[in-house]
């Protein structure tokens, strides 16, 4: 087992960017964009690109998967997921149809992230009530796993018509659409996933990645009170990187401050300072700055948590396209690298990727 | 440290999320006696506090309220309604939710309550002595601020209620669990604690808090 079989991937809200005028693009532009900008992650080496989900005028990710199918088109490496899919919100049905579709359009390049998110607009758009967030979830999740592990399907619940003997199109050969769960940090949520035996995704935002170590802990142990094998678990943060420490900082800084007053107002936090994003740079989970800088905290968060994956959310905001090609060619192709380089001395042992999920039999898959 | 009777050093907390587990693991290092329930079963929830706040016991919500006279309120707060009006009689209960519109929903008592949520929580639970306090920091915050009395930069935390025994034991609390108290008043001047309040979310000294929650009176 070597570090060769860390994943390392991007994250795309397809946020709605500027032009070099600092004038908003248009929604079909970003689409486009992003899709370029995956393909370009594909050329340098990165091994995933995850889109996630939202429903709100500054975000194009409303329906990631088609974006997916058309990087899928383009690519022939690149692993194509979701960070996060609102499982909540939408019909696990569906869910599976579309990845299972994606997944063999893309030779089995196919992942998802399933999670809460942290804007729920979906909830009033589609006619959910967030107070009955966990029912929603955890039905959802009973029902996609059925779909993914054992069809034909027999399920009932609350919260949408009953299945009897189903099948549901395409049949996954064994062992694709890995499906991790996104955890911001409840207890509850940890749990969920080691019940299920799901791999777990760490969504780090905030402070630094140590904070989590105990929720690993609680992952690995309540794994092994499941009697599932051991999972891997991964992270995902937001960065910038650049060819120096300033560059990144200069150039991530005034969109970073603008994405948060903007939440500040909405959601009643403290507003952003200067400071805050310097101390979240230096001793929290924002990896901004050259690529010596970025791989050497990266690698070091890799080591502590035991990490078999992380996802950077590269260019936080309204960052330009062109400044966002530019980070992704660093990340490819010198962090990673470096990272690499930095997690063999000494050895780390991660959980091996393609031991993604705890099957139908909970056995061990090796 | 410690007084004569555990009585004085025990402490229930009810709820066993994020919230829950970091002011338990606060409570342990203070020397407390703690005992946590969540939404179902102790079993449920024995492996969360195990590994998240070692120390502390896993039991049923009815044993918590047995166990100390001194209660916190971690509930997610779209849920506190499901717990019995006379669950907590006598005890002090401290309200550590905050309600968040993006998380509990679309709560109109909540949303409109014009003495604030604790007034809210009060109503529901006549019997016991609500007091609002621990939910004004992040949990992440709450965490990393912890220092012993006396440390320079000592991050300071309000508490706001009606019954005036019930604020002054919780500022004990608040002060082993290592922050300064500040009495904010009754228990709606308890607003100024909520999420959309004065002084949510600041880490400040406790003259910085008392300046912010009374600009009025601050000295020239």
């Amino acid at each position: 087992m070597t570090t060769q079989e860390i994943e390392f991937g991007l994250d795309s809200p397809a946020y709605v960017s500027v032009d070099e005028s600092g004038q908003p693009l248009n929604g079909d532009v970003v689409i486009r964009n992003t899709i370029e900008e995956a393909v370009f992650a594909d050329a340098v080496g990165i091994d995933s690109f995850n889109i996630s989900e939202h429903y709100r005028p500054d975000f194009m990710d409303s329906a990631g998967h088609v974006m997916l199918a058309a990087i899928a088109g383009r690519t022939e490496r690149i692993r194509l997921g979701t960070a996060v899919t609102v499982l909540s919100t939408q019909d696990p049905v569906r869910v599976y149809t579309e990845f299972a579709t994606l997944d063999a359009v893309s030779n089995g390049r196919a992942q998802l992230i399933v999670g809460r998110g942290s804007l729920t607009e979906s909830f009033p758009l589609f006619g959910f009530d967030l107070a009955d967030y966990e029912t929603l979830f955890e039905e959802k999740l009973d029902l996609l796993t059925r779909l993914l592990r054992d069809q034909p399907v027999t399920w009932s619940g609350t919260v949408r018509s009953p299945l009897t003997d189903q099948y549901v199109s395409p049949p996954l050969p064994e062992g694709h659409l890995p499906t991790w769960v996104g955890v911001g940090g409840s207890p509850q949520s940890v749990i969920r996933a080691a019940r299920y035996g799901l791999p777990l995704m760490l969504a780090v935002i905030g402070g630094p990645p140590s904070r989590f170590a105990p929720y690993v802990d609680l992952y690995k142990r309540a794994l092994n009170e499941y009697g599932h094998p051991p999972l891997p678990v991964g992270m995902h943060s937001h960065g910038y990187v650049a060819r120096t420490d300033e560059e990144a900082v200069d150039i991530q800084w005034p969109y970073w401050a603008e994405m948060l007053e903007a939440s500040s107002r909405e959601r009643g936090w403290a507003r952003p300072t200067r400071k805050k994003f310097q101390d979240e740079i230096a001793g929290g989970s924002l990896y901004v700055g050259s690529p010596e800088t970025v791989a050497t905290k990266l690698a070091a968060a890799i080591r502590l948590l035991g990490l078999s994956r992380f996802d950077l959310a590269y260019a936080l905001g309204r960052v330009p396209h062109e400044q966002r090609m530019a980070t992704i060619e660093l990340y490819g192709r010198e962090v990673i690298p470096r990272v690499r380089e930095l997690l063999q001395d000494p050895p780390v042992q991660p959980i091996p990727s393609d031991q993604r999920s705890a099957g139908k039999d909970a056995g061990s898959h090796v | 440290m410690f007084s004569g009777e555990t009585g004085d050093r025990r402490l229930g907390i009810v709820g066993a999320g994020k919230v829950g587990t970091t002011i338990a693991r606060a409570a342990i290092a203070a020397g407390y006696d703690v005992a946590m329930s969540g939404s179902g079963t102790a079993e449920r929830i024995a492996l969360t506090v195990d590994v998240l706040a070692p120390g502390a016991r896993a039991v049923s919500t009815d044993e918590v309220v047995r166990h100390a006279d001194l209660i916190v309120l971690a509930v997610p707060t779209h849920r506190f309604r499901e717990l019995p009006r006379d669950l907590f009689a006598g005890k002090i209960l401290i309200d550590a939710m905050n309600y968040w519109e993006p998380i509990d929903g679309v709560d109109e008592e909540l949303a409109t309550a014009p003495a604030g949520t604790s007034v809210v929580v009060q109503d529901r639970f006549p019997s016991a002595r609500v007091v609002k306090s621990l939910n004004q920091l992040g949990y992440h915050e709450f965490e990393e601020g912890r220092r012993p009395r006396g440390v320079p930069g000592r991050i300071a935390i309000a508490a706001a209620g009606d019954d005036r025994a019930a604020v002054a034991a919780v500022i004990q609390l608040i002060d082993r669990l290592g922050f300064d108290a500040v009495d904010a008043g009754p228990l709606a001047a308890g607003l100024a604690l909520e999420p959309d309040g004065s002084v949510f979310g600041l880490s400040s000294s406790a003259d910085e808090l008392s300046n912010l929650l009374w600009p009025e009176a601050s000295s020239a």
